[in-house]
């Protein structure tokens, strides 16, 4: 049962104390570099002038007020350990310690990236490791693993998708994204250079696929597609949607956001995806550390496999491992090889699963978000109903019309129960839209913990509205005057002169 | 099975809840000739000590620089990191935590975001920096792009002695067809500001940006203020590359008159990870920041009236003005800024000056003992802080590959950092030239140690 309060609650409050800046005094320290053993160089001598004339205005404080400072920081934050975070989308799945320790070996977090190559044959296996693990989950051959996140994947993939078209001397301009898509792939088409067409969704939920055809023309490069979409739905025609695009000559791009539902079970190279960026900050079980970082690798077919960003760490036959970089390569997309230490938590987490592992993961997602489904389907409206994949999307369009609770009072009463709220406002085709994520390692009482709560707040909306309005009540802070922060932006500590 | 907690007898009982007989039929909606038909071909099933022992064999297999007297740098610096900055990391309310989207429950995240925030505003002399973006390379490049939005001019003119890497990432992105690149090459390891080098192809009307490092790719210091004059008599803005630490400091870009500042994050309380993760930071001029790419975080109050944090100004963000948007970032790195944060409190005002003071002092040291070896010669006569350029009068892979079997990491090739075209160095000597980087870390001991082996070489 929840347990929970129903009411406000007031008490004492755990939010923001002073900042870090308004702690310590002139002598604190924690550390300090050693003293010099060298002789002190004229600083505006050595650099030219260029110096500094007052100190940086950073904070003075010992060790005991940084570990309370962030013990308190850290009391406000909400995160997977915390309890239940149904992001849809966003695949908060529990992230394993044994990773976390696996990224922080000397032999990895060590390396500086210019070593010689004999000495981080290790860290190239692994790459390559992982490399060929995703190659697999993907059906897709080529994989590069330099971007830094989803989005930067997509900006690579369409990068490639480019350059494979200019050197087919193809001018082609436009991009096809349906209405389900996430704000990143508008996004990113506008910075590869290319306008963007909206594609809308056909009555159950997948690619209009007479919308499609009819958008289709020699001027469209390609077609970002998430599948499964961000309803949570497998578009029924998708080998279609994929033959149409291929016969129009553009590529089929594949947003990966969603590849938690499919693994083993449905690859993107296999149903005539060109491209896929995959995100292991979500699929493969690294951590979102509060907003990143995370891991972007592209898996891409035979045919783009040439334009990939290098260097890329490859098997050689004699065993040993090295850096090429693709034929007809589009260039860097960052510095160095990638975000490595999440690559080493990734690849940790193939080699814990394996390929069985793996396919039991998407079986289980897709399990528990059915299960979430059919017992929240009558509380809510169930705008698309069918059996989804590792999410769906209900909406509070009754809560909205019949009570005046909105879909952002349901999200913000959630957390007075204890759990993050799901996605909300999003798809945009769904109105007042709550997109449901559990992934596999929520067990089966928080799952029904998470219904009790979501039952509760249905009927609380009803007996009392004006409970789950004024939601939340129990968190270090209510609702926010976001308004205001936007109006009069205050976006740092001014240190008094 | 690893990390699911449902049991197989509850697998059952959620099977009959939603009215199917097996997980086969929970796909049925996939058609056949999209299913896969065979079991993935991954190796894994590790049991947890296994996969220990597994990839302490991978690690062990590395020799890593950190562990070594090392000397390289070129982008990704070996400084001492604080025992605090990983046990703020490992918290996991921190880490496992999703961006701050609810505020309510993230004030953690969004207040040190907030200090991460005013830290590097402080550092760089800007009115407002970004809650971090992915990298230094990246970061001068949505710097690029912005400064193409600002000014609706599509050229930008980057110097030859910003890292080979980052140019050819400004270059990637530039082929995408939003803006145009031109570059200036160096004279005696720096650009010659006055020289028509600058002055040919930084265009009145035309040059949205230019684009600096300093120190450059060769630890050389640029003459900022003239590049800012320069930028600003063309109507473009300055957009300055600087090494967060150093920054303690050097002067700071924005009194020097840059309009952006960015850089790689990765000095400030980041292991080197075979360089990623660390962060890229983007700070800049108030006027700019309905401009700025990423997250931003602000303070504000809740309907209570206490003071809290939010992410704001999202109208700039791709999740609501979608292709409209200042960028597509979505993630960042935000819990490499946190450890920046943590970083920049545990050495504090004081130590992190004393920090850049050490590096640049033995630095200096270094190139003395190392041309005292008459094995190196100076390929200029510049000002330089904590990283250096030297000629080596041998063979340069032989030379590291000798220290490097006596525990030295002997600097980074410049022929390692990609083309070198575009640099302006002689290409006569430019395979013989080796950068030198020294961090606090390293000890007079060590350095002489170092010198006196390469002499023995």
């Amino acid at each position: 049962m929840t347990g929970q309060p129903r009411h406000a609650e007031r008490g004492v409050r755990r939010g923001p104390r002073e900042l870090i800046f308004e702690m310590g005094s002139p002598e604190s320290r924690c550390v300090e570099p050693p003293a010099l053993d060298v002789p002190e160089v004229d600083l505006a001598e050595a650099l030219g002038g260029a110096v500094r004339e007052e100190p940086v205005a950073l904070p003075r404080v010992t060790e005991v007020q940084i570990a309370r400072h962030y013990a308190h920081l850290a009391s406000m934050n909400f995160g997977v350990d915390s309890g239940s975070y149904p992001l849809g989308s966003c695949t908060m799945k529990y992230n394993p310690r044994v990773n976390e320790d696996a990224a922080r070996l000397e032999g990895f977090a060590g390396l500086h990236p210019y070593q010689p190559l004999e000495s981080v044959q290790g860290a190239l296996e692994m790459m390559a490791g992982l490399a060929e693990a995703l190659a697999e989950v993907s059906g897709l051959p080529g994989v590069t693993l330099q971007p830094a996140a989803g989005a930067h994947g997509e900006l690579t993939a369409l990068m490639c998708i480019r350059a494979y078209h200019a050197e087919r001397g193809a001018v082609r301009s436009r991009v096809l994204i349906p209405d389900t898509a996430h704000g990143t792939n508008p996004a990113t088409v506008a910075m590869c250079g290319y306008d963007v067409t909206t594609v809308r969704s056909d009555a159950a939920g997948g690619v209009d696929v007479v919308a499609l055809r009819e958008a289709l023309d020699a001027d469209v490069a390609a077609v970002m597609l998430t599948n499964p979409n961000t309803l949570g739905l497998f578009d029924e025609n998708i080998l279609e949607v994929t033959r149409l695009v291929h016969a129009a000559g553009a590529l089929a791009y594949c947003d990966g956001a969603n590849l938690n539902a499919v693994m083993g079970i449905s690859r993107p190279g296999g149903i005539g995806f060109d491209a896929l960026h995959i995100n292991l900050h979500k699929t493969f079980s690294t951590p979102h550390g509060g907003g990143g970082p995370g891991a972007g690798p592209v898996c891409v077919s035979a045919e783009l496999a040439p334009y990939l960003p290098g260097p890329i760490p490859v098997r050689v036959p004699d065993g040993t491992f090295r850096f090429e970089n693709p034929a007809r390569s589009i260039g860097r997309v960052r510095s160095f090889y990638g975000n490595v230490g999440v690559l080493v938590r990734a690849y940790a987490y193939v080699r814990a699963l394996g390929g069985a592992g793996l396919r039991e993961v998407s079986e289980q997602a897709v399990l528990s978000a059915n299960y979430l489904k059919e017992r929240l389907r009558t509380h809510y409206d169930l705008p698309y109903d069918k059996t989804c994949m590792h999410e769906f999307v209900l909406s509070g369009s009754r809560q909205k019309r019949e009570y005046g609770v909105r879909t952002l009072d349901i999200a913000k009463r959630l957390l007075d129960f204890g759990f993050h709220p799901p996605t909300v406002y999003f798809p945009l085709i769904v109105e007042e839209a709550l997109m449901i994520e559990p992934t596999e390692t929520e067990s089966l009482a928080e799952l029904d913990r998470f219904v009790d709560a979501m039952v509760a707040i249905a009927e609380e909306a009803a007996a009392e509205p004006e409970v789950p309005k004024g939601a939340p009540y129990t968190t270090p802070v209510r609702r926010l005057d976001e308004a205001g922060a936007a109006r009069n932006p205050d976006l740092r500590y001014r240190p008094e002169v | 099975m690893r990390h699911i907690s449902v049991t197989c007898e509850q697998r059952e009982a959620m099977l009959r809840a939603v009215g199917c007989e097996s997980v086969e039929e929970l796909f049925a909606d996939i058609p056949r000739d999209a299913r896969f038909d065979r079991e993935l071909a991954i190796e894994g099933g590790l049991a947890e000590m296994e996969l220990v022992a597994h990839v302490r064999g991978l690690a062990g297999a590395n020799t890593p620089a950190g562990g070594m007297v090392s000397f390289a740098g070129a982008g990704c610096y070996d400084h001492y990191v604080p025992a605090i900055v990983d046990h703020v990391l490992r918290k996991p309310e921190f880490f496992t935590a999703y961006t701050p989207y609810q505020p309510e429950v993230s004030q953690g995240t969004l207040q040190a975001m907030y200090e991460y925030q005013s830290m590097m505003a402080l550092l760089t002399g800007m009115d407002v920096s970004n809650a971090s973006l992915y990298d230094g390379a990246t970061a001068l490049v949505e710097a690029a792009m912005m400064a193409v939005r600002i000014t609706r001019r599509r050229q930008v003119v980057c110097a030859g002695t910003v890292h080979p890497e980052w140019q050819s990432t400004l270059l990637t992105y530039a082929a995408a067809g939003n803006f145009d690149v031109a570059f200036v090459p160096s004279r005696g390891g720096a650009v010659a500001f006055d020289s028509e080098d600058v002055t040919s192809v930084l265009r009145e009307g035309a040059t949205a940006a230019l684009l600096v490092s300093s120190p450059n790719v060769l630890g050389n210091v640029e003459d900022v203020q003239r590049a800012a004059s320069l930028a600003h008599e063309t109507g473009a803005l300055l957009v300055v590359a600087a090494n967060p630490l150093l920054l303690a400091v050097m002067a700071s870009p924005g009194d020097q008159g840059a309009d952006i500042v960015v850089g790689e994050g990765q000095p400030l309380g980041n292991a080197m990870s075979f360089g990623g993760p660390g962060f890229g930071f983007f700070a800049c001029r108030e006027e700019y920041l309905r401009h700025v790419p990423g997250r931003l975080v602000g303070r504000t109050v809740d309907m209570d009236g206490n003071p809290a944090f939010v992410l704001t100004l999202s109208t700039r963000e791709q999740h609501i003005r979608r292709e409209k948007a200042t960028s597509n970032i979505c993630s960042n790195q935000a819990l490499c800024a946190l450890a920046a944060a943590v970083y920049l409190s545990a050495v504090g005002r004081d130590g992190l000056a004393a920090t850049a003071r050490a590096c640049i002092a033995k630095a200096h040291y270094l190139r003395e003992a190392l041309l005292a070896t008459g094995r190196f010669r100076a390929p200029w006569d510049s000002a330089f802080a904590h990283e250096f350029g030297l000629i080596y009068d041998g063979d340069v892979t032989a030379m590291r590959d000798a220290l490097f079997a006596q525990g030295f990491l002997a600097g980074v090739p410049l022929s390692m950092l990609g083309p070198l075209d575009r640099t302006g160095i002689d290409p006569g000597v430019a395979d013989s030239i080796v950068l030198f980087a020294v961090t606090e870390k390293r000890s007079r001991a060590e350095i002489d140690e170092f010198a006196a082996r390469v002499a023995a070489l």
